[in-house]
């Protein structure tokens, strides 16, 4: 926690001198580093040693302000590890790749967690360790993260030679073992939630460690839907894994299928019809306007407000219902290809998004005066579940909890992608990073999003919905996503026959969950759910 | 509070006519392949080779439907014989799986109208469990049909399962089954939860529910929409027949 003490830089808001960054890494790294601009001038790559590794990223958060996104471990035919480590920030360039290269044999890196972000890279060197058998040296906690304590010792899935059918011997937890606690005091007990909790709530574990009365201290464990998808997409097609990616993570099943299909965009170099563009904007906001609505039952239901949890419920209903009516699935799937999309709205569907979505507008901003007004309702909120912005920059956190805590940052803004440069929003923010400022920010962009879908059914560009089928190039691109819960990241590398030879996802609530202990400090017992609610995430989502 | 008490009033009844009546709203279901009658061997190799998940099988010279297998991904959507299968509309999808199940003794009557259900997520990508949670919203109601949630597997009379039975919910879900009292029942949601889906089997996961559990009736879907959850519930305690989980030729699907 010593990371929380240390000065918070000011990320991604404020703009840098205009000098190339480039210039700056050669001037500040010479000899140490080899900065260059890819051919789009998007993205600039650095090479270094492992040895400069911490002082360069800690040049480039502290001093540059870029805010870390994800980081990608690749083991290569030839033997040798490749770490990317990404960066990214509201500049030009706004992607900052920093890469590593070891031989094979050597499985050390240096840690980056005692930066002052290094909350927001700790998990992901955790699972690296995990998953790859990299040791990152200076991390205090490594070990027994995605894999938990019935894995056998020294098999790391995702190395090369790991097959991914094989179906491994579990050895069963000795009874003496037991989870690590924090909390040191006479009377203290560690009460156990989970994983199989509440009435439908997702699988995950959480450990409150309490004297009595107040929770003092939370222990969150996941990894319990653990599904290996980055292990299974490799070697498979890319029509295959599109299945993979849209599937992980049902409730942001668009969103996530998005993210690979610009991915493989990006490698293949296949440009997207205007049309394509602008109704992949129009099914994503519909997402994230569902995904707001359930994520506004969830929180009404928490507080055991029956009416405005029906109210809720719903409108989450009748949009499920309006997305099967346009897109053919409630969720979603098979909506989005590489290239463009597999269904057109017709001028008929255009009118009845429109009303639809006016009464759902309506809905929600009713249902929202009357929350406002139901102060049993507000009490339970306010004050409960705070996360403050120094902490929120720290861990990496995004999307709407960001938000909530002051962050504006949005990578439809930020990094406009499909039709997102023609779509004219401000980024909601609120300060006050409680369950109420969470709750507030749900219902702006629920509000927000049925406005764009809205505006962009009377003005839909004329043509085609799907690009002309091109051969796969080979090749490793990153596309970013806003899906409804956060940043998105999806990393993939193709081979030239189109299999996929590492596909890394990075998505918002793995970085969210990682926070979700900040929020759950020092409250009652009857808050935990509510806590929780507030925080809109997915498990599937985390664990993949 | 008087307020939220006008608003509920205001809002009126929503619930759905079903099990009385189909429901005929527009939404309620993706809808899913149905087996065509009669296809050339070239259609029948193209079809087949278009479903990612093995779900369409050559049978008598068309095809059948595994909807155990079906992810519901629509690559094989289409009218003609040329384009591909023809959708089905509906949503009363739950199946027996197999003979055992079916010989298991009945259940008394006692049940038919109080049964409480425990969920378990077994690896699901959530969609399964959004469309399980929206049983309790108004317009399907739960309730009012005689079941009812309960968070303890304890006072359970059956456990919902969806996912494909990520290896870290094995234990747990095995812990849950036998925490329940007799008699039980198991009902597996979802395609993942009857074949592994997309994810199982693999390092990471079961192949589906039967691996590990004795499973009752299934609904296939991806995920399977709250109506057909609903079906899945009311032939555990025979009050719907089920439907069959492989579709053949010219079988006439449930409405």
């Amino acid at each position: 926690m010593n990371a929380l003490k240390m000065t918070i830089p000011e990320l991604a808001n404020e703009v840098q001198p205009s000098t190339n960054i480039v210039d700056r890494c050669d001037a500040r790294w010479k000899g140490q580093a080899a900065a260059r601009l890819d051919r789009t001038g998007k993205t600039c790559r650095i090479e270094c040693a492992g040895a400069d590794l911490v002082a360069l990223c800690e040049w480039l958060t502290d001093e540059e302000g870029y805010a870390f996104a994800t980081l990608v471990v690749e083991e290569s035919a030839k033997h040798t590890w490749l770490l990317t480590y990404v960066f990214y920030r509201e500049a030009t360039p706004p992607w900052v790749y920093v890469e590593i290269t070891l031989d094979r044999h050597e499985t050390s890196v240096p840690s980056l967690v005692g930066l002052a972000q290094g909350p927001s890279v700790d998990w992901h060197e955790r699972e690296a360790e995990d998953l790859f058998g990299l040791s990152f040296e200076g991390h205090p906690r490594l070990g027994e993260f995605v894999l938990h304590e019935d894995w056998p010792d020294g098999v790391n899935p995702m190395r090369r030679n790991f097959d991914p059918r094989m179906r491994l011997e579990r050895r069963e937890a000795g009874p003496a073992w037991q989870p690590p606690t924090v909390v040191v005091a006479p009377g203290s007990f560690a009460m156990p939630v989970g994983p199989i909790f509440s009435d439908f709530a997702e699988s995950a574990h959480f450990l409150l460690e309490t004297v009595g009365e107040d929770v003092i201290h939370t222990i969150p464990r996941f990894f319990y839907k653990y599904r290996g998808v980055e292990k299974i997409a490799e070697g498979l097609p890319v029509d295959r894994v599109l299945l993979l990616a849209e599937r992980f993570s049902g409730t942001a099943a668009f969103a996530h299928g998005l993210a690979f299909c610009q991915a493989v965009e990006a490698i293949d170099d296949v440009a997207v019809p205007a049309r394509a563009g602008a109704l992949r904007v129009l099914f994503a906001e519909l997402e994230r306007l569902r995904h707001h609505a359930a994520t506004i039952a969830g929180i009404c239901n928490s507080t055991a407000l029956a009416i405005a949890t029906s109210q809720a419920a719903l409108i989450e209903e009748d949009l499920l219902r309006l997305t099967c009516e346009i897109a053919r699935h409630r969720y979603l799937f098979g909506v989005v290809v590489p290239g463009g999309v597999t269904c057109d709205v017709t001028e008929a569907q255009c009118r009845r998004l429109e009303t639809a979505l006016a009464d759902v507008a309506d809905r929600l901003s009713n249902l929202h005066r009357m929350l406002r007004y139901s102060s049993s309702f507000l009490d339970r909120l306010e004050e409960v579940g705070f996360v403050s912005r120094g902490a929120a920059i720290c861990y990496g956190i995004v999307g709407p909890v960001a938000r909530a805590s002051g962050i504006a940052c949005d990578l439809r803004k930020l990094h406009p992608y499909a039709a997102y440069h023609s779509v004219d929003f401000a980024v909601p923010v609120e300060r006050d990073g409680d369950g109420y400022a969470r709750l507030r920010l749900f219902f702006h962009e629920a509000e927000q999003s049925a406005s764009i879908v809205r505006r962009f059914v009377t003005a839909l560009p004329e043509g085609a919905i799907r690009a002309e089928p091109v051969t796969h190039r080979a090749g490793a691109a990153l596309a970013a996503v806003e899906a409804p819960s956060g940043a998105a990241f999806h990393w993939v590398r193709l081979r030239e026959d189109g299999t996929v030879v590492r596909f890394r996802v990075t998505p918002p609530a793995f970085a969210n969950w990682h926070a979700f202990h900040l929020a759950a400090e020092n409250f009652a017992f009857q808050d935990f759910p509510i806590i929780l609610a507030s925080f809109g995430l997915s498990n599937a989502e985390c664990d993949r | 509070m008087a307020n939220w008490v006008l608003r509920g009033l205001r809002t009126g009844i929503k619930t759905s006519p079903y099990p009385k009546r189909g429901d005929e709203a527009v939404g309620v279901s993706p809808g899913r392949p149905s087996a065509p009658l009669s296809r050339t061997n070239d259609a029948v190799a193209a079809l087949v080779e278009r479903c990612p998940t093995n779900a369409i099988i050559p049978h008598d010279g068309g095809v059948a439907i595994d909807h155990g297998r079906c992810v519901h991904c629509f690559r094989c959507q289409g009218d003609t014989a040329e384009s591909g299968v023809p959708w089905e509309s509906g949503y009363e999808w739950a199946a027996v799986p197999d003979a055992i199940a079916r010989a298991r003794a009945k259940l008394d009557r006692a049940f038919g109208r109080s049964l409480h259900l425990r969920f378990v997520d077994a690896g699901a990508c959530g969609a399964c469990v959004s469309e399980a949670r929206q049983l309790n919203n108004p317009y399907y109601n739960l309730h009012r049909l005689g079941f009812f949630i309960t968070p303890t597997p304890r006072n359970a009379d059956i456990l919902l399962i969806a996912g494909p039975i990520s290896d870290a919910m094995g234990l747990p879900l095995r812990k849950a089954y036998e925490a329940l009292p007799t008699p039980k029942r198991v009902v597996a949601i979802g395609t993942c939860a009857i074949s592994g889906g997309v994810f199982g089997p693999s390092f990471a996961c079961a192949g589906g529910a039967a691996d590990l559990l004795p499973v009752d009736v299934v609904v296939p879907g991806c995920p399977p929409p709250p109506l057909a959850i609903l079906h899945g519930l009311l032939t555990v305690v025979e009050r719907k027949p089920p439907s069959p989980l492989i579709s053949l030729p010219g079988q006439a699907g449930p409405t």
